[in-house]
């Protein structure tokens, strides 16, 4: 890989015998964080989304438990500020429940994917050879398999609950985090410090968990936020086409395909506020993971 | 070059053969016999054990997947116990449907998708492409189905422009023909592929736009309209042939769920049909069908760019 070195900044640079304070590498990464503009937004987006789906409930007391015939698709009024749904479930009420399913399913799946995905790319690159090649061929085959499809069909058989789906999505999602923790690895192997501690005794396990990943983490922390964005919208998939979580639990994919079959009748309030819900989310997580990119991406930086 | 492409070869066909071992296997192990679904509930175990030993589905799974790939080799899918065809003639009726879905979505993305991204490079900034940026970033993070949903409330209900359903037609001529009921399928499908296509697009335009060859262009008097046409766009267009062989699975994705929702009738619709029903052999036959698809994707990808990039060295 080229590496080019970054201009050197003068500013910053101690000057006769005086020595700034230390910038640590995730220091800087915190303050580069914090001067984008778009991910903080995207930050704030999240926490709102985190707040709104698990406080909200204990604030608001919608009804998404009992049907009630005599209140369906009511437009957004008093009481029920997002209207109700063809069962005569509060909309609002829905959205937060389903927006629990949604973060819960994201953030676990993601945990998974990482866990197995950092453990498999580091070992992959640390033993190297033929261990290292039949391992990442078998990260080439499960990669060529349709996500989407392998999902549905495991989901299908085995019922969707939360925990379920996050370890169906996150059993077959770990592939490209292997494949970025090996890469890293790989160049990390070779470099004095790891040396220095096999040298002084370390064993393949403290050399992975104690040097090798915690090094890794920059490119552990950017995959995240995208291995989040996608589980959330694969949920919302399977929701859409009548295989996600059963009542009582919601997820947003489930609401929106109820909400579709009313399109016609002009029930706007059934699709549009829950898939801006997907959409927002979805969206902060990318930008922070844009963000956290260019940020820890010492080649894009700046400063 | 010819080392480099046998090579390739080889791996892939590991590739595949792994990937047909492992979902059969998983498939197996998930759905053992399709006895129930054939014989019903009530089917008593003798009645069982006669339909497993009378298919095979008694025998070691490793023989049933020997058994399975003998019969792939000589074009037999298995049998669809839902629709009492076999798994090949629902696929050869409705491959082409499909395949003009994605095969016209896929052009006219790239087809919009390249020029956009030279846009965007050299009018970095600008408003024109700060507006370009967002509407793909907002379009990348919204699922399929509710931009499918946002164009058929536009379009179809508000302004009746285009039909809400995608055509009937059994035939790909007259499909074809009824382009006011595939132009939302077809839209929903190319936006998704373009939002992610022109983000790589706008970034390697940009690479290209920084290199010296472009200054030596334009430093030895050449119009910019030739720069940007004989110079950046044909640089610029060498990561797509990767990005193309890479859209396969998006592709394959997108098409499961925007021809559920357009009620379409091709591969995609079969497959989630085949859920409801647990069509055993349509599932893994397509799922198969389309892991083969992105393998062989990745393969034409890489061999055509090193024919295209004649930078590329190969060991």
């Amino acid at each position: 890989m080229a590496t080019s070195l970054a201009p050197l900044d003068v500013t910053r640079a101690p000057e006769g015998g005086e020595i700034g304070p230390i910038q640590s590498g995730w220091r800087l990464a915190l303050r580069e964080f914090a001067q984008n503009r778009l991910a903080v937004i995207g930050l704030a987006i999240l926490a709102f989304f985190v707040l709104f789906s698990f406080a909200g409930p204990l604030v608001y007391h919608g009804n998404y438990l009992t049907s009630n015939l005599l209140a369906t698709n009511l437009p957004p009024g008093a009481g029920h500020p997002l209207g109700t749904s063809n069962q005569g479930y509060d909309e609002l009420a829905l959205i937060m429940v389903g927006g629990q399913a949604a973060l819960e399913v994201g953030f676990f799946a993601a945990a998974i994917a990482i866990s197995i995905g950092a453990l498999w790319g580091a070992v992959a690159g640390l033993l190297g050879g033929f261990v290292d090649a039949t391992m990442m061929r078998i990260v080439d085959i499960f990669l060529a398999i349709p996500f989407l499809f392998i999902v549905l069909i495991v989901s299908v058989r085995y019922g969707a609950s939360v925990l379920s789906l996050s370890l169906i999505i996150g059993g077959f999602s770990w592939l490209v985090p292997a494949r970025l923790v090996r890469g890293e690895v790989l160049s990390l192997r070779v470099r004095d410090f790891v040396s220095a501690a096999r040298v002084a005794g370390s064993g393949q396990w403290r050399l992975i968990s104690r040097h090798l990943l915690p090094n890794a983490f920059g490119v552990m922390v950017v995959n995240v936020t995208f291995q989040v964005a996608d589980a959330i919208l694969a949920i919302a998939a399977l929701g859409f086409l009548g295989f996600g979580l059963h009542w009582p639990h919601q997820d947003w994919g489930d609401l929106l395909s109820n909400g579709v079959s009313y399109m016609t009748d002009g029930y706007w309030w059934q699709i549009y506020p829950v898939g801006a819900c997907i959409v927002l989310v979805v969206m902060a997580c990318n930008l922070v993971g844009d963000a956290l990119r260019d940020s820890l991406d010492v080649r894009l930086r700046r400063r | 070059m010819t080392a480099y492409i046998v090579r390739r070869v080889v791996v892939s066909i590991v590739v595949v053969l792994g990937v047909s071992l492992f979902i059969f296997a998983l498939l197996h192990a998930i759905y053992p016999s399709p006895a129930i679904d054939v014989l019903g509930p009530k089917a008593n175990r003798v009645t069982i054990a006669a339909y497993n030993k009378e298919y095979g589905y008694d025998n070691p799974w490793l023989v049933q997947y020997l058994t399975y790939l003998g019969h792939l080799l000589q074009g037999n899918l298995g049998y669809s116990i839902k629709f009492n065809q076999s798994v090949v003639a629902l696929f050869n009726e409705r491959w082409p449907r499909s395949a003009w879905l994605s095969g016209s979505s896929l052009v006219l993305s790239v087809v919009i998708a390249i020029p956009l991204g030279v846009y965007q490079a050299v009018r970095r900034n600008t408003i024109g492409d700060y507006t370009a940026t967002s509407l793909a970033f907002v379009v990348y993070a919204m699922p399929v189905f509710f931009l499918g949903l946002i164009l058929i409330q536009v379009f179809s209900l508000d302004l009746h422009w285009f039909g809400y359903e995608a055509s009937q037609s059994n035939s790909v001529l007259t499909i074809i023909g009824d382009w006011h009921d595939m132009i939302l399928p077809i839209g929903t499908l190319t936006l998704l592929t373009i939002a992610s296509f022109s983000r790589y697009m706008r970034s390697t335009a940009m690479d290209v736009l920084a290199q010296d060859y472009i200054k030596v262009a334009r430093a030895k008097g050449l119009p910019e309209r030739l720069v940007l046409t004989r110079h950046l766009l044909r640089n610029a267009c060498l990561p797509m042939v990767t990005l193309i062989g890479l859209s396969i699975p998006l592709l394959l994705s997108g098409n499961l769920i925007t021809e559920t929702l357009f009620n379409y009738n091709g591969l995609g619709l079969l497959f989630y049909n085949s859920l409801l029903n647990v069509d055993y052999n349509v599932l893994l036959a397509y799922t198969l069908i389309g892991a083969v698809l992105t393998v062989v994707g990745n393969l034409v990808a890489d061999i055509a760019l090193t024919v295209a990039d004649p930078r590329i060295r190969l060991a």
